[in-house]
């Protein structure tokens, strides 16, 4: 793919989005009645589902338990069929665990898990299709599951991704800028104290451009967060609808 | 087996040293420990010592076909491991989460930062490219194997050549080393990892965490940077909060560290090859005496003695002397002396208490026969009933 500029000259990027847009995010909760809490998450093409089940007692060996907070366990897959070429391993694989441990430690900060002492909470999510920016969708998609399982959090965690190409920072990424060589940066965010639960980037960057580019990253996380927002608040305005009268 | 878990004492004392900015073995908050590079007699085999963290990397290559989606490029393989020889707390053929961590984040800095010019690895376009493996494993656990292992890895790739080709047509003839020279690696750049350890929910923060305090810490933050000033990776983990200052304050400081370590790399390269050009010996058995090949050898440490002696005399004026009078023993028989009183017995015993008076017995006895439960603890309810069944059971 090489000759593929990233930004043009009149600021148009690769699918005709300004540098500082973001893909059109839509969402909806409680997409599964078994599960506690659930959530299915379009960020552009890339598609993620999430399922909360828990808080419940620790299944398998006792050992695990925390005596004075809840266990979050997370399992993040991807569908064989996510990727262009067939996927031969969904899960298990190093990079799917250290994605599953990134998720888990993202949110054993943001959950208020001294509130459920020796109990776990599952997390498993799964990506439909891919196309840039999966870890951020699966923290948004998460995000919505357990507000919808009704589980405590300091704060909406809302995700976003942000590269970097000729001094102009470009929020929210697709596969073909990801993997385009030039710098990704991941940044999970709570977006009313500013603080940064998760930050990972690859690839090189000069070290004054990073302020630029966390910068970025932040705005847009913060603009996430109203649209996630608005989401809950209108899915509870259906179901208080439905069962008012 | 598992870790001994780290006491209550031994955690709140770490916590409390380091909110007065102390640090266990005296170095500064932002202090490596020492590094020592050593290189072995094979190309691409280097040890290094962080403090007491020791790990050895090894590079070898080998002719294999290229990915598909990459036909012109070569291809770079990293595996880390981590042995029982290590620490007590690994155990063999298990995928832990730290050995996930540490794999996944060398990826990242070397590969995802292009420091090596793949495509200068590629024989045959579609057939044959050099397979480039590197092999880190960790001798002793210390502290901060992420540095370690960046630090050896890319000083092992540095020193790799790998055997000369020539290609005649569709036709590859790898020489021998005997054959022809082998040729060094094209690397561009040397991206080295510095580790910064939080502690106290993102207060303080430490570069160069030794292994106790990496038990105390609430979370890490890895930076990845070149001696230009560019940064290849950052990876925060352990879901500790934190903020932007916090983080370009890091980066900062990386980029210090890292042209130091550079720098160190750099002349223990070159000490290397000024070794071997000479025809001297070079290697592991030549490069480090026999006692510190075998032992683990303690730093002396520095330690602050002005004032010692107005301190110590301050502290014992300043305590109170204690004013019981301690008796002298008195010998009750041979090889037997009492020393004071002593206090009351107070474990019940029947023999003793039967010369005493009715009234005392029956408490003595509630004592022993309230019930035949092998409970420890045995709640009396009501005490007068308790009593009259006892004195009637007695009988």
């Amino acid at each position: 793919m090489a000759g593929l500029e990233l930004l043009s000259d009149q600021g148009y990027r690769l699918d005709g989005r300004k540098a500082t847009e973001l893909r059109k995010v839509q969402a909806r909760t409680s997409v599964f009645a078994q599960a506690d809490g659930s959530a299915y998450l379009e960020q552009g093409n890339t598609k993620a589902l999430a399922v909360v089940y828990g808080p419940h007692e620790t299944r398998g060996s006792r050992s695990k338990s925390l005596h004075d907070r809840a266990v979050i366990n997370c399992q993040f897959s991807m569908a064989t069929f996510s990727t262009a070429e067939r996927k031969r391993r969904p899960h298990g694989d190093r990079k799917s665990s250290e994605m599953s441990l990134h998720l888990k430690q993202t949110f054993e900060a943001a959950v208020l898990t001294e509130l459920y002492p020796r109990s776990q909470i599952d997390i498993y999510v799964k990506i439909l299709q891919a196309d840039g920016g999966n870890y951020s969708a699966c923290v948004n998609a998460a995000t919505l599951a357990l507000v919808d399982a009704g589980i405590p959090m300091r704060d909406y965690v809302c995700a976003c991704t942000a590269g970097f190409v000729e001094d102009t920072p470009l929020a929210d990424l697709c596969h073909a800028e990801e993997s385009g060589g030039g710098t990704s940066l991941a940044l999970a965010l709570l977006p009313r104290s500013g603080n940064i639960a998760l930050l990972q980037m690859d690839a090189r960057l000069h070290q004054d451009h990073l302020d630029a580019l966390i910068e970025a990253a932040m705005t847009a996380c913060k603009g996430l967060s109203k649209v996630l927002d608005d989401v809950v608040r209108q899915h509870l305005e259906e179901v208080s609808v439905l069962t008012r009268d | 087996m598992r870790d001994t878990p780290l006491s209550n004492c031994e955690r709140l004392f770490l916590l409390k040293a380091i909110e007065q900015k102390k640090r266990l073995d005296g170095r500064e908050t932002y202090d490596y420990r020492n590094i020592k590079i050593s290189f072995g007699s094979d190309y691409g085999c280097c040890s290094v010592e962080l403090g007491k963290t020791r790990v050895f990397c090894q590079v070898s290559c080998e002719l294999v076909p290229p990915k598909d989606s990459r036909p012109t490029e070569g291809i770079m393989f990293f595996n880390l491991e981590l042995s029982p020889m290590a620490s007590p707390a690994f155990e063999p053929n298990r995928q832990s989460e730290l050995l996930v961590t540490l794999n996944r984040q060398l990826e990242r800095c070397l590969r995802n930062s292009k420091c090596i010019d793949t495509e200068s690895l590629c024989v045959v376009s579609g057939e044959k490219v050099w397979q480039i493996r590197v092999d880190v494993h960790v001798l002793n656990h210390d502290g901060n194997l992420m540095d370690a292992a960046s630090i050896a890895a890319i000083s092992a790739l540095s020193h790799f050549r790998r055997p000369d080709v020539a290609i005649q047509g569709r036709d590859v003839t790898v020489f021998s080393p005997e054959e022809r020279d082998p040729i060094p690696l094209s690397i561009y750049h040397m991206p080295i990892c510095v580790s910064f350890a939080f502690f106290l929910q993102g207060s303080y923060l430490l570069v160069d965490p030794c292994e106790r305090e990496e038990r105390v810490k609430d979370g890490l933050l890895v930076i990845a940077m070149n001696k230009h000033r560019e940064i290849c990776s950052i990876q925060s983990s352990g879901g500790i909060m934190l903020l932007k200052d916090q983080v370009l304050r890091c980066s900062k400081i990386a980029s210090v560290k890292v042209s130091e370590i550079t720098e160190l790399i750099n002349k223990a390269l070159e000490n290397d090859r000024k070794i071997r050009k000479e025809g001297g010996k070079f290697g592991f058995a030549e490069s480090m005496p026999k006692e510190r090949i075998t032992t683990l050898k303690r730093d002396e440490v520095p330690v602050e003695m002005t004032d010692v002696k107005e301190t110590a005399n301050d502290i014992v004026n300043s305590t109170e002397t204690t004013t019981e009078a301690v008796p002298s023993p008195v010998l009750v028989g041979m090889g037997t002396a009492q020393i004071g009183e002593g206090i009351v017995n107070s474990w019940a015993l029947e023999e003793d208490e039967e010369d005493e008076s009715q009234t005392e017995d029956r408490k003595t006895d509630e004592v022993m026969l309230i019930s035949d439960s092998e409970e420890e603890e045995v709640v009396i309810l009501h005490e007068e009933a308790q009593k009259s069944t006892n004195t009637s059971g007695e009988k």
